[in-house]
């Protein structure tokens, strides 16, 4: 039974359902019988809560103990949940970093692995999937098995992205990456609609290990997707400062802002500042490298800027072969229906990873921030019809509200990933809220 | 340390460890303590069996005495002793489970205790040291929900007080540590309490007191308030309620 009073959400904050976690550092113990793990819950929607019939998830953080690290061949194997934050704390001083990494370091290993996160560099050293060596897993009938590329491949493909519906993390293994410093050298540009920023993405590609762009998704006509396109790469040690980078001052937002501060006219008067702040079409600079991949970890609950009702975020890919117009016609839809995100990220994705549901693929990523409304259900379905007709698809660590025939149009993978779960959890009993919501697991 | 494999006691060893503190763990389950060395050695940037292990349950005091002397021996004197084991069950399952509750109440305190004489002859032998023991804000009043648990917190508390008065002077630092609700795996099975910390910000007020020798810690400091407030709340309402 749920203990009275307690509630489970994402990082959205919607939707919020009745649960508690579980905690311990010895997850193989406290992962027997139940259905779901979960990590910093920093995935959006409800990835990581219950089915309705469920009250309790596993939570891996107490698990955070870093179980070997070769210097030589740079593989780390830990716990499941150990985070991100103690990865970069711990290794980036010493010439390491992780291969690909999202863009916050409040998650934990597992969400990395379950989620198969991208980043900045995606269209060059693909997913997280890409580097992990193996897992060990904590099946549905409480045996713990280890599968890699080689061993019980299958069920390896199928747990990478496959937000923890095919076992428990207990641990797992990847490659980290040498830097050259811990600094980043940034080059930024603003780019006056979304021609020029495809153009500007697709050319920085071929260059520069890391890009990514923010989007005024505002502007309308000509100005249409205006916005500053970062292109970057870790500072040769020439180039860095001598000294390490301090850690960021964080601050905090105490209370959940009233609605109207995330409204439409104030996302148009940050949009423009943050657009003609950019004095200069193009800066080249030294970058700390938390400002680079983390910039909002500094403000402490910076969801509760969007209020009670809480965010979601919608984030496509838009296939190449959708064309150059895609990208256009998909922000059309937003404007039409007067949506309004204050932030819009957009990114090139590089090849289809290992993951049997990863999420990328070649072609243009789109995430759009936004405040939950009564009219959100209906902007989610206007956007994933858009989804659906330039052949892309949806990222579920974002998702809450995507119906499950979006959901099977636009992935034929489904099938795949459903035979894996059969074989190694036959009676369903891994499940999530989503995955009743868009696998049809029962409730 | 004697506990440092889990809860607080992971989090204090990996600031003194970060610190470049040389450290020396105790636990019951040698592969679990050898999994907690190696984490403590990579986060500090150190060789591989830097950090030393030796087999040591709370429920076994024989053992005690060989197994500080084999830290002593790897350390090469130590001059600090971390106690952070100990049992715990709901107040329910005590009163359910006699032989546990015997079990608690023995080594929570009285082998606790024992381990902390064999600790403290060592560290005045050497002319003092720090001898630091999770009690716990449980002992601080008979409660409905502790009464049991937080009797034998009580005696350790008590004991820890009665330390420091003799032994000051002689160049002990008895410092007796008393968490409020943290969020570990010993209070997973609980309904989270408000005022609730994490271990992390707990270690850095224990690893505090530890450099300063303040004999008494509260974390998160807000329960030094909060069990002011319990202590002075007559009988019949603590009657009442059932904090």
């Amino acid at each position: 039974m749920g203990r009275k009073g307690e509630t489970l959400a994402g990082w959205g904050r919607a939707p919020v359902v009745p649960g508690h976690e579980v905690r311990s550092e010895d997850l193989a113990r406290i992962a027997d019988g139940r259905p779901l793990s979960r990590g910093l819950g920093r995935s959006y929607g409800d990835s990581s809560l219950p089915a309705a019939s469920d009250h309790e998830v596993v939570s891996t953080v107490l698990a955070d103990r870093i179980l070997s690290f070769d210097p030589d061949s740079g593989v780390l194997r830990a716990e499941a949940g150990l985070s991100l934050e103690d990865i970069y704390r711990v290794f980036l001083p010493r010439g390491w970093f992780v291969p690909v990494t999202p863009g916050t370091k409040f998650v934990t290993l597992g969400g990395m692995v379950a989620a198969d996160v991208h980043g900045k560099n995606h269209h060059k050293d693909g997913c997280f999937g890409a580097h992990v060596l193996d897992i060990k897993l904590r099946l549905a009938d409480g045996r713990t098995v280890r599968c890699s590329p080689l061993v019980e491949p299958d069920l390896f493909r199928a747990t990478i992205g496959g937000m923890g519906l095919t076992g428990h993390i207990l641990e797992a293994a990847f490659k980290m990456v040498r830097v050259p410093s811990p600094w980043i050298w940034q080059e930024s540009e603003r780019m006056p609609n979304i021609e020029a920023f495809m153009a500007g993405l697709k050319a920085a590609s071929a260059d520069w290990p890391m890009t990514a762009g923010w989007i005024d998704c505002l502007s309308s006509g000509p100005k249409m997707g205006r916005g500053i396109l970062f292109k970057s790469r870790w500072a040769t040690a020439a180039e860095a400062p001598s000294r390490l980078p301090r850690p960021k001052r964080r601050f905090s937002i105490p209370f959940e802002f009233p609605q109207f501060v995330l409204g439409r006219p104030s996302i148009r008067v940050f949009n423009t500042l943050f657009y003609w702040k950019h004095i200069p079409r193009v800066k080249r600079r030294i970058v700390h490298p938390e400002s680079t991949f983390y910039p909002l970890d500094m403000i402490w609950h910076w969801n509760r800027m969007y209020g009670r009702r809480g965010l979601t975020q919608h984030q496509c890919v838009l296939p190449n072969e959708a064309g150059a117009g895609a990208a256009r016609r998909f922000l059309e839809v937003l404007t039409a229906r007067g949506g309004a995100s204050f932030l819009c990220v957009i990114k090139d994705c590089g090849p289809e990873g290992v993951g049997m549901l990863s999420f990328p693929r070649p072609g243009i990523s789109i995430a759009l921030d936004i405040a939950v409304r009564k009219d959100t259900p209906a902007l989610i379905d206007a956007l994933n019809e858009c989804v659906v007709k330039e052949g892309g698809r949806i990222y579920l660590a974002k998702d809450a509200f995507t119906r499950a025939e979006h959901f099977r149009a636009m992935d034929p993978r489904i099938e795949d990933f459903q035979r894996v779960r059969r074989i190694w959890d036959p009676n369903r009993k891994l499940r999530s809220l989503q995955s009743v919501r868009l696998l049809g697991d029962p409730p | 340390m004697l506990g440092a494999t889990k809860g607080m006691g992971r989090a204090v060893a990996r600031q003194l460890a970060v610190r470049g503190d040389a450290l020396f763990l105790l636990g019951r389950d040698p592969s679990d303590l050898a999994a907690s060395a190696r984490d403590l050695e990579i986060r500090a940037g150190r060789a591989e069996g830097s950090v030393g292990t030796a087999p040591c349950d709370l429920e076994r005091p024989d053992d005690f005495g060989a197994a500080l002397d084999s830290a002593d021996v790897v350390l090469g004197g130590f001059d600090t002793v971390v106690v952070t084991a100990g049992l715990f069950a709901t107040q329910d399952r005590l009163e359910a489970e006699p032989r546990f509750a015997q079990r608690v109440l023995t080594a929570d305190f009285a082998n606790t205790v024992v381990f902390c004489e064999e600790a403290r002859r060592r560290l005045l032998a050497r002319g003092g040291g720090t001898l630091c023991v999770f009690s716990s804000v449980a002992g601080e009043r008979g409660r409905k929900p502790v009464i049991i648990y937080g009797a034998a917190k009580a005696g350790l508390s008590h004991y820890m007080e009665g330390l420091d008065h003799k032994f000051h002077d002689r160049g002990l630092r008895a410092i007796c540590v008393k968490p409020g609700f943290v969020r570990t795996g010993m209070t997973a099975g609980l309904p989270t309490a408000p005022f609730a910390g994490e271990p992390e910000g707990v270690a850095r007020d224990v690893v505090r007191a530890i450099d300063r020798g303040s004999p008494e810690v509260y974390a998160p400091g807000i329960w030094r308030m909060i069990m002011m407030v319990i202590r002075m709340l007559p009988r019949f309402v603590m009657r009442k309620i059932g904090f």
